[in-house]
């Protein structure tokens, strides 16, 4: 099946990526073509959008309507391609430093405007293509090599963020809990608004090595020992929380879409120009 | 249509080179009206002159309307031009104003030294003359007031003052004037405005 | 040609925009451009346009080039301080080929200036204010029918060039109020962007055809996928590091305007084929130069002007031509001498070269630039 998935959604004159072994990304990645394959997308009407970082290069390796943007700014350049052409599956593939750093702007203002576009977001904790630094959800007290004594920084939670935001649908998902996600991606694909799903990836050339997680091996297998259902988490004390990869869907509101309400205001003023003409 | 390297069109330049203006300029300093306005934001100076513009657009001449504000919305000193000339406008700021208004003193006080004695003036009933207005030709009308209490809204002193305005200079022709006036008020508003063109021209006895 | 009308600077950007086909506008407020913004609210969804006011500068660039690469005609405007937030995302317009184009309303700085004051000191800004080696294509114009037109052009140049092209105004003209024919949309020379699907899927969206200086472009969506990335490409449009690919990408980028002077450089030259004296200036500057040297011929004085309408490239080749005949050249412009470097450069030591500039937020009258005219 994996193969017939990368004849089929990536470009294998481009591939092998550059991503490191026991790199995450590979996975979320095919997570996400997995998902377009499941929902059926037409090939040619799924752009996908992507920022600066190590995720980021996904978009190359996609075979669809690909554009790799500048650091933190995929979600304003999709927000203009959707909105230019609302018929357009606009999905975002972006890292933690570059979709609520750089770019958590942009963030939150997507999520409040409701656009209908996808972001996935490959979560590592650390800006990996720069060698290590502390990210925005790196966990205080661990290290980067821009926090040598430890991260003294709160950490993002993204999904939350989002969905404080406006995010109509936000999910987690993890590099480990590859069916879970791929179903997260899809209704999040499905949903009309603005979704997120914020997929914890592992890195462990840098945040492994320079936190002592052992091999990728072991950080797959800490993703599978420490998971808890959002359904539970929300009944778990913070301090219960702590260490925890959180999994599941944390919200989905139905709020009107941005395009659509758009096109409402065009086609409102298009009756009323007619309306004029024939008196 | 594509940017091909064999096609190398040149486009022809824009070289307009016109003969010496040296007699028409003279004539067109006896035509050409440097109109100021000034007041506080919000009393709608820019509008006047964005009206008397029309008015100049619809009577067939050549306009140039700009304005000069600082950062408040409501409250800062506003100055407003427009320029009404016979022929092409060059440099697009009033440098020596023909005609002069002010509704504040603060504006006046801010003004008046810069005022030739060629310089029609009109001032608010309110206002004081400071000594250092030179101007020969000054105008006193109670512009604020007759918003206030002829037309029953302050809010329409600008368009009091256009029609007192075109009552002393014959800028366009009345019905020129109103027609930019009735295109650039509210809707709804239409009748009030009327009633303020009116009221400013009869502010000003011919 | 239609009937006049009263018309501010900032609305006929807007009204000449949307008659070269521009259906997107993305933006955020800034004086002096925000009616620009405004009008393109109003304006776009009447013509089945869009528009979004999006949450800073820098994303309303980046929009702007995703609603292009969408296959919309797409703009942005702003002044200063933002025009230097959308510095990096031009850049990425720059290397990718989007076409899109970027109004910037100059106002006094630097940094936050005076908001509300004319200025033209963004002249290099809009030459090298992104980083690398780039093309650049910035339009001046003077007047409020000019800029009808001169936005037009922008476009076309833009989609022609497959590059962004900077419309380089300044409070003088934007918030100038002039009355204007509108010409006949029949009248007008509209230029689309080269579409055209490529050889196979995933063939080569960046390959230039013998003989043309652009690759032609399919919006995304219409049944054909490839990628796009600011990092060096090829032809294909995937990233490379090789030296060679990526210094020829650059190349043509570059080589692409500059060798397409005769086609893309225009420049007016008044009352000049007589002139002793020639005022070197652009954008509103030149409507105080056109009375100063109306007024130095009242005094017997041959005076002319010379306008670059393409602030970038330069032209050079006229000035050039002109500085030979010339007695003295007289650069008038609100900054404190940046058209003037490139008027050295090119004038060398052909005739005298003198400076009148502003950088105090006033405006230049014309007896200032009288007197420096009539300067030994």
């Amino acid at each position: 099946m994996a193969s017939e998935l990368i004849d089929k959604y990536m470009r294998p004159e481009h591939l092998p990526h550059i991503w490191c072994p026991g790199c995450g990304n590979g996975i979320i990645m095919r997570d996400v073509a997995q998902a377009i394959e499941n929902l059926g997308l037409d090939h040619d009407k799924v752009v996908i959008v992507s920022g600066i970082g190590c995720s980021s290069r996904a978009a190359g390796y996609m075979d669809f309507n690909t554009i790799h943007t500048t650091h933190g700014r995929a979600i304003a350049f999709a927000t203009g391609i959707k909105l230019a052409n609302p018929e357009l599956n606009v999905i975002v593939l972006a890292g933690d430093g570059d979709i609520s750093a750089i770019g958590g702007n942009h963030l939150i203002h997507a999520a409040r405007r409701n656009i209908g576009i996808t972001v996935v977001v490959f979560n590592n904790n650390i800006y990996g293509m720069t060698g290590g630094q502390y990210s925005p959800t790196t966990p205080r007290g661990e290290k980067g090599t821009t926090a040598p004594y430890g991260n003294i920084d709160r950490s993002f939670d993204i999904a939350g963020l989002a969905y404080g935001a406006g995010a109509s649908f936000a999910a987690r998902g993890s590099a480990y809990h590859v069916q879970q996600t791929i179903s997260y991606i899809q209704q999040g694909i499905s949903h009309k608004g603005f979704s997120i799903i914020d997929v914890a990836a592992i890195c462990p050339t840098y945040y492994g090595r320079k936190n002592k997680k052992g091999s990728a091996v072991d950080m797959m297998k800490y993703q599978r020992d420490n998971a808890v259902m959002q359904d539970k988490a929300v009944t778990m004390t913070a301090e219960e929380l702590k260490g925890k990869v959180i999994i599941g869907v944390l919200a989905q509101v139905n709020y009107p879409e941005f395009t659509k309400e758009y096109q409402k205001i065009i086609d409102r003023l298009g009756r009323e120009a007619e309306e004029r003409e024939r008196k | 249509m594509s940017a091909s390297k064999k096609t190398e069109v040149k486009e022809v330049k824009k070289t307009a080179t016109k003969a010496p203006a040296k007699t028409t300029a003279t004539k067109a300093e006896r035509t050409k009206m440097e109109i100021r306005l000034t007041g506080s934001g919000g009393q709608g100076v820019i509008l006047a002159t964005i009206i008397l513009a029309e008015a100049g657009v619809e009577a067939g001449k050549f306009v140039a309307q700009s304005q000069a504000y600082g950062p408040e919305a409501r409250g800062g000193s506003c100055k407003a031009e427009v320029i009404i000339d016979e022929k092409p406008i060059g440099f697009t700021k009033v440098e020596k104003p023909t005609f002069f208004m002010a509704l504040t003193q603060k504006a006046l006080d801010q003004y008046a030294p810069g005022l030739s004695k060629h310089c029609i003036v009109l001032l608010d009933s309110s206002l004081e003359t400071p000594e250092c207005l030179l101007a020969n030709k000054v105008y006193k009308a109670p512009i604020l007031e007759s918003a206030i209490k002829e037309v029953g809204k302050a809010m329409t002193a600008n368009i009091v003052a256009v029609g007192a305005i075109n009552a002393i200079l014959n800028l366009v022709s009345d019905e020129d004037l109103h027609t930019a006036v009735m295109s650039h008020v509210p809707k709804g508003t239409e009748e009030l405005n009327e009633k303020a063109l009116k009221v400013g021209m009869k502010l000003i006895k011919k | 040609m239609g009937k006049t009308v009263l018309m501010q600077g900032n609305e006929a950007v807007v009204e000449g925009a949307i008659a070269a086909g521009m259906r997107f506008y993305a933006g955020y407020p800034i004086t002096p451009s925000t009616e620009i913004a405004e009008q393109s609210a109003v304006r776009l969804p009447q013509v089945g346009g869009k528009f979004i006011q999006m949450e800073d500068e820098i994303s309303s660039m980046a929009a702007t080039i995703g609603a292009s690469a969408a296959g919309v005609k797409a703009m942005t405007a702003s002044s200063g301080p933002g025009f230097s937030l959308k510095q990096e995302n031009l850049g990425y317009a720059c290397i990718t080929e989007i076409p899109c184009v970027v109004v910037d309303v100059q106002r006094s700085g630097p940094s936050t200036g005076l908001p509300t004051s004319p200025s033209q000191a963004d002249v290099m800004q809009a030459k090298w204010g992104t980083h690398g080696d780039h093309p650049v294509i910035a339009l001046s114009p003077s007047s409020v029918r000019e800029t009808y037109d001169l936005i037009i052009r922008a476009f076309n140049l833009s989609e022609k060039y497959r590059t962004p092209v900077i419309f380089l105004m300044d409070e003088i003209v934007g918030h100038l109020r002039e009355g204007i024919e509108i010409p006949d949309p029949k009248d007008l020379e509209i230029i689309n962007r080269p579409v055209k699907k490529f050889a196979k899927q995933n063939g080569l969206p960046y390959h230039v055809e013998e003989g043309e200086w652009v690759p032609t472009m399919l919006p995304f969506g219409q049944g054909q996928r490839y990628h796009i990335t600011g990092l060096a490409h090829g032809e294909s449009g995937f990233p490379t590091n090789d030296n060679a690919t990526a210094g020829k990408l650059v190349r043509r980028l570059i080589d692409k305007v500059e060798k397409n002077y005769d086609d893309i450089v225009q420049c007016e030259e008044v009352m000049c084929d007589d002139a002793d004296v020639v005022v070197v200036c652009f954008g509103g500057t030149a409507r105080a130069a056109q009375s100063a040297i109306e007024q130095a011929r009242e005094k017997g004085i041959k005076a002319g002007m010379f306008r670059p309408i393409t602030v970038w490239p330069f032209p050079g080749r006229e000035l050039e031509k002109l500085s030979k005949k010339v007695k003295k050249i007289v650069v008038a412009e609100h900054n404190d001498g940046q058209i003037l470097l490139e008027v050295q450069r090119v004038v060398k030591n052909n005739c005298k070269v003198d400076f009148v500039g502003k950088i105090d937020g006033s405006v230049l009258t014309p007896p200032v630039i009288l007197s420096k005219i009539e300067e030994e």
